[in-house]
């Protein structure tokens, strides 16, 4: 288990308090001049050492993203977005910084800002998070209160703004370019890529997206040493992470461990065990509802970081671990997983649009035995068409969970599937439309 | 995709009074001059927020002239997010997380306590108007599920007896405690920590 002294977010469960003062104490915003006066490349190439990645999903290395903004600030300004649309269902970890850690993400802030040349920076928060994001507003307050951010923030000579956006409940708003969208006042549909945003991104400006986790934890990593960071975890996926055990277990709950834990130890040791014992496991979806899930089989022996659950097929994603026990029908528990997509599908591109409601409702049927046996491998084929085929990496996160469930369920749906409309059974099959032909009395 | 619609029955008029045009003037003044739009969101919270949790047409009329822009713009964004309602919801707003990780916890209970004491569907108010309920997609407290949302405060660690005694005070009127039903703190593992411990006693 990880050291206490080496958890970077102290205050995880609040026994510490939130103000500043308490903050203070904790090591925040001790510093932080001397950090920035060692300049720009070395803020970028201690983030580089320490092997950040992307917390927000997709595990891209954050010193290398900061190194593609612009290194001269030309006719347009440089500006800095958080992404706190935290929407992916078993995450919760932003939530926490939000409320409990809002200093380390401000203090995240200045030095990220610095370090892309920034003066403004939009923190994206999501709607339904009205209160955790009043908590941060009141401790932005206090920074400015306290000169810490603003004109000559910290006595750095840098000047800051934090303004905080709130989204109304679009899961696709997580996505980077659809957030800018959003923030410039449109519906949040994806942009295409490329133009890269770090060169024409909010307004047309460079701009730098960050998720909430990956800029909370810079502070720490300067004062600490990109080293020590980068000594945590394994090479290339180095660190501390926020884990939200959610599902059935004993003990949910959010908990900071070492990159590379095993998942065992996270279930038994820090989430009390599953529900009905170890052996009533069913499934686990490691890394929030997009990545695909893994059998029990798997779980004995996996560890979770970005490259063992890649090999697995699977991901880290946000690392929400959804467990899921043999009480539960996976079949129906993937079913309102796809419910969701069909829901929070923006609408923009077709496979996604059309493929998420026709997953749904074929899992729908597969859940209650409605199903013919051909239908199978019909719902591969179709999250394999939305795969690929779309702007955004949402057609992605809708059919891999479908796809998990196939490649590691499909006898399950096939033993409760297994009627064949044509040319046993009359049922009524809505896509078979020359059915009537079999018809034995016409 | 969701499929929302505007209320059939629509006020006329529409105007933010004076507390309304002070934080939506403060708000603009966030984003970078000529880029107003940017506002529209917080724009039609404020408005929502003046008029009893819901936009009317008239408010987006007034806010696109408001602001500069487009009619049916403003409209594309209050018709694209899920959180702007259209049509009158009750003044306490239930809203119960049904995606998986509450699903498997049990939040289907919470709809039947629901349907018992709100209404037997979703959108539509209580015997006494002052309550609605619907269900939404995940809602970000996965390790607190089931959990449900009233309003702008979560309540979590739910079950079904837990959640009637909560509508039953909202239908009277009362203001229910928000956070954890189980008595635990935030999202620490609960009896069973591991982590942090010094803190913890100190």
């Amino acid at each position: 288990m990880l050291k206490d002294q080496d958890r970077i977010f102290q205050n995880l469960y609040n026994d510490l308090g939130t103000d500043i003062i308490s903050s203070e104490k904790r090591g925040d915003w001790t510093n932080t001049k001397d950090l920035i006066d060692k300049g720009r490349d070395w803020i970028i190439d201690e983030i580089k050492l320490s092997q950040l990645r992307g917390r927000g999903g997709a595990g891209f290395p954050t010193g290398l993203k900061w190194s593609f903004a612009p290194k001269e600030v030309g006719s347009r300004p440089h500006y800095l977005v958080i992404n706190g649309d935290e929407s992916e269902p078993g995450t919760c970890k932003d939530r926490d910084i939000f409320r409990f850690e809002p200093h380390k993400l401000i203090e995240g802030c200045l030095l990220a800002s610095f370090a892309v040349q920034a003066h403004v920076c939009y923190i994206y928060i999501r709607g339904e998070y009205f209160v955790d994001g009043q908590k941060l507003q009141a401790a932005i307050n206090e920074a400015y209160k306290k000169n810490l951010i603003g004109k000559n923030a910290a006595g750095t000579g840098w000047d800051l703004d934090i303004f905080i956006h709130y989204g109304a409940g679009a899961y696709i708003c997580g996505e980077e370019t659809a957030l800018l969208e959003s923030i410039e006042g449109n519906k949040g549909q994806p942009r295409l890529k490329p133009p890269f945003p770090a060169l024409i991104g909010l307004y047309g400006c460079p701009t730098i997206i960050n998720n909430v986790e990956t800029i909370a934890v810079v502070p720490t990593i300067l004062r600490r040493g990109g080293k020590w960071f980068a000594s945590l975890g394994r090479e290339k996926n180095t660190g501390t992470k926020i884990f939200c055990i959610s599902g059935n277990v004993n003990n949910p709950c959010n908990v900071e461990e070492e990159m590379n834990i095993s998942l065992k130890e996270l279930i038994e040791i820090h989430a009390g065990g599953v529900v009905g014992g170890w052996d009533n496991l069913q499934a686990v979806i490691p890394g929030g509802s997009s990545m695909p899930l893994i059998p029990k089989e798997k779980c004995e022996t996996l560890t979770m970081d970005f490259d063992s659950l890649v090999a697995e097929k699977s991901g880290l994603g946000t690392a929400g671990i959804v467990v899921i026990n043999k009480d539960q029908d996976i079949i129906k528990c993937m079913a309102r997983i796809a419910r969701f997509y069909k829901h929070e599908s923006c609408g923009q591109c077709t496979p996604c649009r059309e493929g998420s409601g026709w997953m749904w409702r074929m899992l729908e049927r597969m859940a209650k035995g409605e199903a013919s046996k051909d239908e199978v491998e019909m719902l591969g084929d179709v999250t394999k068409q939305i795969e690929g085929h779309t702007i955004c990496a949402f057609g992605e996160g809708s059919s891999w969970p479908v796809q998990g469930l196939l490649r590691h369920f499909k006898d399950e749906i096939k033993k409760r599937n297994k009627f064949d409309p044509i040319v046993k059974e009359n049922k009524n099959i809505p896509y078979l439309v020359d059915q009537h032909l079999l018809d034995k009395n016409a | 995709m969701s499929l929302r619609r505007p209320a059939k029955e629509q006020p006329e008029k529409f105007e933010f009074n004076s507390s309304s045009l002070e934080a939506a003037n403060a708000i603009i003044a966030n984003y970078p001059k000529g880029k107003q739009q940017s506002a529209v969101m917080a724009l039609l919270y404020i408005a929502q927020r003046q008029n009893n949790n819901w936009i009317p047409l008239a408010a987006m009329k007034y806010i696109a002239k408001f602001l500069d822009m487009p009619y049916i713009k403003v409209y594309e964004v209050a018709t694209f997010y899920t959180m702007y309602n259209l049509a009158p919801v009750g003044k306490y707003f239930v809203q119960v997380c049904t995606t998986t990780p509450c699903m498997i916890r049990g939040a289907y209970k919470l709809v039947e306590a629901c349907k018992e004491k709100i209404s037997e569907n979703e959108s539509e108010l209580s015997s006494n108007k002052n309550c609605s309920w619907m269900e939404v997609e995940c809602l970000g407290a996965c390790v607190n599920a089931p959990m449900m949302q009233i309003n702008d405060d979560y309540f979590e660690d739910l079950d079904k007896e837990k959640t009637l005694k909560i509508l039953d005070k909202i239908l009277k009127g009362e203001t229910p405690k928000p956070g954890s039903y189980r008595g635990r703190i935030n999202n620490e593992p609960e009896n069973s920590r591991k982590t942090l411990m010094d803190l913890k006693n100190a």
